[in-house]
């Protein structure tokens, strides 16, 4: 099959999973914008995404996702590397108009991987996981509660937006590049797209967690948070 | 005015394809900043010879910018700092006085070195042979305007097949891609009817012998086209995606 086998396909893999995942990222800072505004909208929002079957549907669609994006971040880079070969050059400079994204995607991505565990960890695993082993579930506002109540919880989802920031600007054309929906025109329309999104998506982000923060702050004990 | 320049080279040699490689540094004296950066090599080698050491081995051949045998990574940039440029089109007013310039072969694990700075780039015939041709005879040529042809595609065709397989695109990348050749070779056919022919067959037999050959998977850095000397664009790869993205949904 092309799409592991050939090189082409590989990316066309990582494009149409990174796509699909800015697309979620986009409907999540739209959905979180809500809890600024209204308490009660965000709950109706969180009870609308309980555990239904098109909840639970599309959180497996999303899982699939992010494991297969994952995993061929990996197989590409390792493929990638032993392509380079073992002699590395003494004196290296890397070009301007050469982002420095582009050639950190790994590091980036493995930092938003280890955000991604403790934001599952604070929300999904009160919210969703325990509705589906029928456990109690935590309400939006206590999971909320729970964690912007503690004081590192926003410093470190600060960095996690940069690093997300820092990927989807690459990310963003670099995905209409690798299907082939790309030419000389459109190669600084893309980026340039690709830049205001993930700068409006990650603002809207971070803005909802210092409201939030603002909000509880001081509200729980680090302890609790976990 | 000629201006003369002292510098010292610090140069990968290596004796051969298995043998471990290190860096030498030798200083060269009043080299006139007219010269080409291959000459300042030559005076380098004429300079080893008479002291009954081994040359550096580097290749070259034209000399003149167009044949694609020139490499060298020179201070981190292949082809040297200049950019749209070769290596032998390459001249010591670029340096300083005084300078330490490291010069390294291609590094790639599909162009293995074969001597000191000189690498094996047969990796790329091979490609070529899979499929960069047209294969079916096309007569005498044609009256000019029997086959239309726009203005734009002709351009855009010229411009891919400026590529001289030089491989700087590959020493270039940190993937150890070879996307941009192969890109520029696949567009210089795909933007012309006499290329569309066997396009799709092309496209797939190319980018097979190119996966085959161990080089590395594009991760659109766009390190190639800022490096290559004959400025191909990236937009070539995105055409090489489409071509090979819908030569396989039609399979
Ligand atoms: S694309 Fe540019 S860098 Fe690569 S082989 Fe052709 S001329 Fe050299
Ligand atoms: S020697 Fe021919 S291109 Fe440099």
């Amino acid at each position: 099959m092309w799409l592991f086998k050939s090189s082409v396909g590989r990316k066309v893999v990582m494009s149409v999973t990174g796509l699909f995942l800015i697309l979620f990222l986009t409907f999540h800072a739209l959905m979180n914008a809500v809890a600024i505004f209204s308490v009660e909208a965000y709950e109706a929002v969180c009870e609308f995404l309980g555990a239904n079957w098109y909840a639970l549907l599309g959180t497996a669609v999303l899982a699939a996702g992010f494991v297969i994006h994952i995993i061929y971040a990996f197989w590409l880079t390792l493929q990638n590397r032993s392509a380079r070969g073992d002699d590395r050059y003494a004196v290296t400079a890397r070009p301007k108009n050469v982002e420095w994204a582009s050639q950190n995607m790994l590091v980036l991505g493995i930092i938003v991987a280890c955000f991604l565990v403790l934001h599952l960890y604070q929300f999904w695993a009160k919210m969703q996981l325990p509705e589906i082993m029928g456990d109690y579930a935590a309400s939006g506002e206590e999971a909320l509660e729970l964690a912007f109540g503690c004081w590192w919880t926003l410093p470190v989802y600060l960095i996690g937006f940069l690093a997300v920031w820092f990927h989807i600007t690459h990310g963003f054309w670099s995905a209409f590049q690798s299907i082939g929906v790309n030419n000389d025109k459109w190669i600084e329309r893309w980026k340039c797209i690709g830049c205001w999104w993930a700068t409006i998506v990650m603002l809207l982000f971070a803005v909802c967690a210092i409201a939030l923060t603002l909000k509880y702050a001081g509200g729980y004990d680090c302890i609790g948070a976990c | 005015m000629e201006n003369s320049i002292s510098v010292k080279l610090k140069i990968w040699r290596q004796a051969g394809p298995k043998e471990k490689g290190e860096f030498v540094t030798y200083e060269l004296q009043d080299i006139p900043t007219d010269t080409s950066f291959l000459e300042t090599l030559d005076i380098l080698n004429e300079q080893l010879v008479e002291r009954g050491e081994e040359p550096v081995a580097f290749d070259h051949d034209c000399r003149e910018g167009i044949c694609g045998m020139c490499s060298l990574y020179i201070n981190g940039h292949p082809h040297g700092p200049a950019t749209g440029a070769t290596t032998c089109q390459l001249y010591m007013r670029r340096f300083k006085d005084g300078e330490t310039i490291t010069v390294e072969p291609w590094r790639s694990a599909a162009f293995p070195v074969i001597k000191d700075l000189m690498v094996d780039r047969n990796a790329f015939d091979k490609i070529q042979q899979a499929g960069g041709y047209v294969s079916f005879n096309t007569g005498g040529a044609q009256d000019a305007n029997a086959i239309p042809i726009s203005k734009v595609a002709a351009d855009e065709a010229m411009d891919s097949a400026s590529c001289i397989g030089c491989g700087a695109c590959v020493a270039a990348c940190k993937n150890g891609s070879a996307m941009l050749f192969v890109s520029a070779k696949v567009s210089q056919f795909a933007l012309l009817p006499q290329g569309k022919a066997e396009a799709k067959k092309r496209v797939k037999a190319m980018l097979q012998k190119m996966d085959e050959l161990g080089f590395g998977n594009c991760t659109n850095t766009g390190a190639c086209a800022a490096e290559c000397p004959k400025n191909i664009k990236l937009s070539n790869i995105a055409r090489l995606n489409r071509e090979y993205i819908s030569a396989k949904c039609s399979d």
